[in-house]
């Protein structure tokens, strides 16, 4: 189905230039090619930002804004800019659009009044980088707590054991003299408060200080006024240590009896500002960092990053794609991983409603030899750290196996295609069956999960949810046939999609998604046999450590598990390239699927608040990040 | 009918406890038993039931390829020449690919001339900031840094055991071997020599000499071979050369040829480790 709107698309603005040139012609003062070298689409006039918004979504049809970030170009041109990146849920290519501002008075006209899923992003840009955005309903700092002193992402702000701009750092080579960073003990010199906060209150643990920083429909006070007894309605107050949480993570809830009335998120436990971690570090250094993100499904974090990074590489000169094989073994490693995600997200989810572990545990035993699998091919079974730029760490193995080492250490020894292939053609589809059998028909799922935690397909695409989410909607929008990566094209498979748009829906897609895996693991193995021998790089030649990247910019997305995972690169700075991301943006789909959350759950039970945030299926490593 | 689902899923349950012991007496009821033969097949796709790994009575043994914290390898005791020997050469790759920059290297330096020598003076690995990854032991170009496999480092204090120094980290090259096979094979046939590529270069370098002695010196095609464009790597052997010659105790003919011999080992060292990592890991 999407391949025939895709062909549809070469009619004037259909295609992504045609509604370039419409803009232009729309909006012939507010929107100027950006033509910055290795940089595509248009920079939008601030003050016009939101008029143009509406014209790319209700004229253009660009009705999902996946990503909406900031960069700052401190010592390049010195200003804020937001980047937008703009689709079709019918197919294609993004709409790039970007709204620049000054850094001191950084402000640019919001978009949740156009697209709702720009809240959280803006809430994020607003307090990593300090952008404000007129007209956004709640712009409180979303990751870092609201005594935090500076936006962590500008360029010149500095972290509590700074050493240098970017690695690799000079001291550790070759007058590498050991240090452990918390003994030079920085703290009080470089942690500052902002001068509104009151040090006394952080020491308050009334309820006031615990929901103050909430902004939607939470307000303690008023419900609190109201002389105790006179309401029935009642702040609850869930996580950050909750079971149910899946991590720790937050969600204020306001009920009315047992019925929710308002619900709002709140995150950032976990957060670590990976990203400023990611400009610091070179290329290379990243790759093992994504697999902290979603720590389910590291090989997808690895595909989306290397494919960022290969679109800037592919502007340079010497640039070699990789290798038939390479990506077979990129797809079936990307494919074992969302299986495994899926599983385990119905897993857990079954744990939320209260199945408890039986199911999760039949799973995870699955999960078990699809790890055993990565931890023979790339050395560890979470933090894979497998592909790289324009290649991978290694081909198969020949054998899976191992020696002795430890005291009563038992070995193994299989042969790496035939235990894929007994994996692909028997253990998996048999355990998919078996999760069937165990629960779609089971009348307690059904009674738990049908027609709870609705999300229309307008709210889904609106809200810019993602993966699972968006297609249990009943929005056929799957990045491996919108806007196809990889050898994705020649495999066949098709959208798992559920119109219902309740958790049930949500899971049925996971089931779906699980056996449409295995489909296309069944074609993957042929390939991989016919490849046999060829090298996994291009010409043999294995990428450099320390790469140099041609300036620009770039989007690489793919459909990971949870959803769209994509992530935003600059190479900026020098003349001939950069060997560190001067950007380094996380489109996490964990983070943005959430913003959908308070609108599922409102008119629902306390109890089912634990499953609907299940069926979303979040991993805090990526919320946070 | 109400409740058939139920029942289905029951009967599921009953059916993976039946199957768990079925396994069991397939097995001849040697499934926790101390014998190893059977845990293959109990750990491998064909098993049915649920089973667990009784840790710490058995474990199990990881694959070659898996990455835990690192270490250097150093030559075995019981070599004829080189007993105790660095595989290290200082040269600071595997410290500037680290992602949380978790090495700290002292590059030796001779203590007459100054001039730095092809062997650490310190090495450190934090290891817990070490984050697993492997990138060392991948782009180390002398086969020198590997990842263990050695799980079990928990301590109770981890300000004195956690920074791993030289003494720590080395471990004799045939343990590398014992602990992975395959690979060590592989890495053997890249080098060309079970010995450190430095050993084979300067028996090579030891035979084109005396070839030298008699006659024209014969050109190689491989030191013809322009250097390599990467410029980061350019820097990266730039320790190691002055050393081994002296190492070497090879008589030096002129000042021009040590030169150009110079250049041909740093071609031939950029060959090798371009054809290192073609091999994978
Ligand atoms: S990369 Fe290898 S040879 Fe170079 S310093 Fe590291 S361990 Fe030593
Ligand atoms: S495994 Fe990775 S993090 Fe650890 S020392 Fe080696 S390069 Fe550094």
């Amino acid at each position: 189905m999407v391949e025939a709107l895709a062909t549809e698309e070469t009619i004037d603005a259909q295609t992504i230039d045609g509604a370039i040139a419409y803009l232009q012609t729309q909006f012939p003062d507010a929107v100027k090619l950006d033509d910055r070298e290795g940089y595509q689409g248009l920079i939008v006039d601030s003050a016009q930002l939101l008029k143009v918004a509406r014209a790319i979504r209700d004229d253009l049809g660009f009705d999902y804004l996946s990503s909406a970030t900031a960069v700052d170009y401190l010592g390049v041109d010195d200003h804020m800019e937001m980047v937008y990146h703009a689709y079709r849920t019918s197919g294609g290519g993004a709409l790039v659009f970007k709204a620049q501002t000054d850094r001191e008075d950084a402000q640019i006209p919001s978009l949740v009044p156009v697209w709702r899923g720009a809240d959280f992003q803006e809430r994020e840009a607003w307090d990593l980088y300090g952008i404000r955005f007129p007209g956004h309903p709640n712009l409180k700092r979303i990751l870092m707590w609201e005594g935090f002193h500076g936006h962590p992402m500008r360029k010149d702000w500095r972290e509590a054991y700074y050493e240098e701009e970017v690695k690799p750092f000079d001291s550790r080579w070759p007058g590498g003299h050991v240090h452990r960073s918390e003994e030079k003990n920085v703290f009080g010199k470089n942690v500052a408060y902002p001068p509104e906060i009151d040090l006394n209150r952080l020491m308050d643990s009334s309820e006031t200080s615990v929901y103050s920083s909430l902004g939607l429909g939470v307000d303690i006070e008023q419900i609190m006024d109201k002389d105790g007894f006179e309401t029935n309605q009642l702040v609850v107050n869930m996580g950050p240590h909750h079971p149910s949480t899946h991590g720790v993570f937050r969600m204020v809830l306001t009920v009315d009896g047992e019925t929710v009335t308002s619900l709002e998120p709140v995150m950032g436990y976990l957060h670590r500002n990976h990203e400023k971690i990611g400009e610091r570090n070179t290329y290379l250094h990243n790759i093992p960092f994504t697999d902290r993100l979603d720590y389910i499904s590291s090989m997808g974090n690895n595909h989306g990053y290397v494919l960022a990074v290969e679109q800037l590489m592919s502007l340079g000169r010497r640039y070699n794609p990789p290798t038939y094989r390479c990506e077979a073994l990129r797809v079936m490693m990307v494919e074992l991983s969302r299986i495994v995600n899926h599983l385990w997200a119905i897993g857990f989810w079954l744990n939320d409603i209260g199945a408890f572990f039986t199911p999760v545990l039949y799973f995870i035993q699955e999960r078990e030899r699809i790890l055993d699998f990565f931890e023979a091919v790339a050395g560890s079974r979470m933090m894979c750290n497998y592909m790289r730029f324009g290649g991978l760490f290694a081909d198969l193995p020949e054998r899976i196996k191992s020696v002795s080492n430890l005291a009563n250490d038992r070995v193994r020894d299989y042969n790496t295609m035939q235990f894929l292939t007994e994996m692909v053609n028997e253990r998996i589809p048999r355990t998919i069956d078996e999760l069937e059998q165990l629960l779609t028909q089971n009348e307690i799922v059904l009674e738990r999960s049908i027609g709870v935690g609705i999300l229309s397909a307008e709210d889904a695409i609106n809200y810019s949810a993602a993966g699972p989410l968006l297609r249990g909607s009943g929005v056929a929008y799957d990045i491996r046939r919108a806007d196809p990566y990889s050898i994705y094209p020649e495999l066949d498979f098709d959208i798992a999609v559920e119109q219902e748009g309740d958790m049930y829906a949500r899971y049925r897609v996971r089931v779906q998604e699980l056996r449409e895996s295995v489909r296309i693991l069944r074609q993957i193995l042929p390939r991989l046999e016919a490849t046999k021998g060829e090298s996994i790089w291009a010409d043999g030649k294995v990428g450099a450590y320390a790469p140099r990247v041609p300036l620009g910019e770039a989007y690489g997305r793919v459909e990971n598990g949870k959803g769209e995972l994509g992530y935003y690169i600059v190479s900026a700075g020098g003349k001939n390239g950069s060997s560190n991301p001067w950007r380094y943006h996380v489109r996490a789909p964990s983070f943005i699927n959430l913003t959908p959350m308070g609108i599922m759950s409102t008119g629902y039970k306390v109890a089912d608040i634990v499953g609907i945030l299940g069926s979303i299926d979040i991993v805090l490593g990526e919320t946070d990040r | 009918m109400y409740g058939t689902g139920l029942a289905k899923g029951l009967a599921l349950t009953l059916r993976h406890f039946v199957d768990s012991f079925v396994d069991d007496i397939r097995y001849g009821m040697r499934k926790y038993h101390h014998s190893t033969d059977n845990f293959g097949i109990r750990q491998g796709t064909k098993t049915q039931g649920v089973i667990t790994v009784q840790y710490p009575d058995e474990k199990v043994a990881v694959p070659e390829r898996f990455r835990f914290v690192p270490f250097l390898i150093v030559e075995d005791d019981d070599h004829p020449t080189r007993a105790g020997k660095d595989w290290c050469t200082s040269c600071g790759i595997c410290a500037k690919v680290c992602p949380p920059q978790c090495i700290w290297i002292v590059r030796g330096n001779d203590p007459v001339t100054g001039r730095p020598v092809p062997e650490p003076e310190a090495f450190f690995i934090d290891i817990d900031i070490c984050m697993n990854c492997g990138y060392c032991a991948e782009y180390c170009p002398f086969d020198a840094i590997k990842m263990d496999h050695d799980y079990e480092l928990a301590s109770y204090d981890r300000t004195t055991h956690h920074i791993h120094d030289k003494e720590r980290l080395s471990k004799p090259n045939s343990y590398w071997r014992k602990i992975a096979p395959t690979r060590a094979y592989d890495e053997m046939m890249v080098r060309g020599t079970w010995e450190h590529i430095d050993v084979a270069k300067e028996a090579r370098r030891g035979q084109s000499a005396a070839r030298r002695g008699t006659s024209q010196p014969s050109p190689q095609p491989a030191a013809a071979a322009p250097p390599a464009p990467a410029a980061p790597e350019a820097e990266a052997p730039a320790s190691p050369p002055e050393a081994s010659s002296a190492a070497a105790g090879a008589t030096p003919w002129s000042e021009d040829e040590a030169k150009r011999e110079e250049r041909r080992r740093k071609a031939l060292e950029r060959k090798a480790r371009r054809a290192a990592k073609q091999g994978g890991g």
